[in-house]
């Protein structure tokens, strides 16, 4: 068996040798994605000692005969040495460069993402198709196109470390499909990030993955419906991403460089510290709302901070919160309906439901959604046919708020 | 990132700009019409943007369960359905913008005379079947 994960940390580094050694960065990254095809065929009967060292050897010779093939096809002298120039010393990580080249920012959101999981990630182009649910024809373009639009940028200086973490960020809301897990490997590229550049806010995606990833098996019922964070069962969590994703935000938040992703993953280490779910600290949430707040002006999060002062201040509190936002907000009617419920307004509350269910962007959303405007239904015909006389069910499910959206 | 259907109707869509039909059109334009639309999804897989093409058959048939052991039950085809759907393009674009770009280019095929059609399509956001990681 070829270990993939060693071969996927190593991508970076070599696609970083080839072009130090002068490749250019399209030119690097082909020629260590057909070394890496050879590696899987190779390495099974005969794994290297220094498995580094032959992706290194190998893309540089798949790279020479490319260059060959095209010079002696224009009829030039081939202008690369056969033998590679002496390395420059290592003193820089070239894989952040590689970063910074992926997430240019004259790429679309869509072609970072893939430029980023190739290069960056070492996946190969048909594990992306896969994951992103396109064909393989299509993602290869994408990739090319991407490669064409950065291929004058120079790899050699750094670029806006924010723009990197949309791009991660954007790979850990894919969550899963085909046969790559897309937020393990958006925590892995993070790390490595966070890791390199020692930035805060690279720390503070890092600690709001792990959290989000530690509530990863409770957030699904078997059947994949979803579970609200109010209902999980916290049993479920992972406890060692929780304590990592604590000690990385702490870390950070410690130097006093406050940013968007530390503040979102305060509210999730807040969330992850309660023993249950009557015992969070709203209040403190909601504080940390006001700070997402004041560092986006994101309706978005205004938003859930509202659901949020729901939950300290009371139902009618939070109503009160929502009504000065935009209706058209995503989320916005699904909001309106769990606090309508919690402030005694069945009725309300469930042709809230029903409309949110309409307007759903997905699907276990919007079943997850249609699901409490049907319960709520019940109960209200129940109550009908007992002639009003007493509320039937417990608590309302909770909301989906919960946590800002990307 | 997001995957939109554009939804082709034969009827039912709001009145067309042109009323020619396929048949009325000289043989060079029905040609140039079937290979724009070819080069168009070609041109979508370089933008990395194409996902799926499919016209369908303009026989439908609508079925349904008659219970447990009974053969399923059929109705139609009918001639004058008031919506029929003549086929679909999805793709996956950066957001809804860059979809409108992509309909009103396919919209623009040419038809009689080698004038743009012009049709009228709708487009569709897909949902996501896959489970977000946020809660």
């Amino acid at each position: 068996m070829v270990d993939e994960s060693l071969l996927r940390t190593l991508t970076p580094d070599v696609i970083g040798v080839l072009v130090r050694r002068g490749a250019d960065f399209a030119a690097a990254e082909d020629a260590v994605q057909d070394a890496l095809v050879e590696a899987v065929r190779v390495w099974p009967g005969d794994r290297p000692r220094d498995p580094k060292g032959w992706l290194i050897t190998v893309a540089w010779r798949k790279f020479l005969d490319t260059v060959r093939a095209e010079t002696s096809r224009r009829d030039r002298e081939a202008r690369v040495e056969e033998e590679p120039p002496p390395e420059p010393g290592e003193a820089r990580d070239d894989t952040l460069d590689l970063y910074f080249l992926c997430a240019h920012p004259s790429l679309t959101p869509a072609s970072a993402v893939a430029l980023t999981l190739r290069a960056v990630g070492g996946l190969t182009t048909r594990q992306i198709a896969q994951a992103y649910l396109v064909p393989e024809a299509t993602m290869a373009q994408r990739i090319s196109r991407a490669k064409r639009t950065v291929a004058d940028v120079r790899l050699n200086r750094p670029g806006d470390v924010a723009t990197v973490l949309r791009v991660l960020y954007l790979v850990f809301n894919e969550g899963y499909s085909g046969d790559v897990d897309l937020s393990a490997e958006a925590i892995r590229l993070t790390r490595r990030l966070a890791a390199g550049t020692g930035d805060e806010e690279a720390a503070g995606l890092l600690a709001l993955m792990l959290l989000h990833h530690a509530r990863r098996a409770a957030r699904t019922t078997p059947d994949g419906g979803l579970v609200p964070l109010t209902e999980q069962d916290r049993g479920l969590w992972d406890t060692r991403l929780i304590t990592e994703g604590v000690e990385v935000l702490q870390t950070a938040l410690a130097r006093d460089r406050l940013g968007e992703f530390q503040a979102q993953a305060a509210i999730a280490a807040l969330h992850a510290d309660a023993p249950t779910a009557e015992e969070t600290d709203w209040v403190q949430i909601v504080e940390w709302y006001d700070e997402l707040v004041r560092l986006t002006d994101s309706p978005v999060a205004r938003l859930n901070r509202a659901v949020a002062v729901g939950e300290a201040d009371g139902p009618r509190a939070g109503l009160a919160a929502l009504a000065g936002l935009d209706p058209a907000l995503p989320r916005h009617t699904a909001a309106a309906a769990y606090l309508s419920e919690r402030a005694g307004d069945p009725a309300t509350a469930a042709r809230l439901y029903a409309q949110a269910a309409r307007a759903a962007p997905n699907l276990p959303e919007r079943d997850h959604l249609t699901r409490q405007a049907a319960r709520l239904n019940a109960r209200l015909k129940e109550g009908q046919a007992a002639g009003g006389a007493k509320n039937s069910s417990g608590r309302p499910s909770g909301s989906l708020n919960d946590t800002p959206e990307p | 990132m997001a995957k939109y259907l554009l939804l082709k109707h034969y009827r039912g869509g709001p009145a067309p700009v042109s009323e020619v039909p396929m048949d009325q059109w000289a043989p060079e334009d029905v040609a140039a019409h079937m290979r724009f639309m070819e080069d168009f999804a070609d041109r979508l897989v370089k933008t990395g943007e194409f996902v799926d093409s499919q016209a369908v058959s303009e026989k439908g048939t609508f079925v349904r369960s008659d219970g447990e052991g009974r053969p399923p039950v059929t109705d139609g085809p009918f001639a004058e359905t008031k919506d029929l759907i003549a086929g679909w393009m999805v793709i996956d674009v950066d957001g809804y913008d860059r979809a409108l770009e992509v309909a009103a280019e396919l919209s623009a095929a040419p038809g009689a005379g080698g004038a743009p059609l012009q049709e009228w399509l709708e487009i569709r956001p897909i949902m996501w079947t896959y489970q977000n990681t946020t809660d």
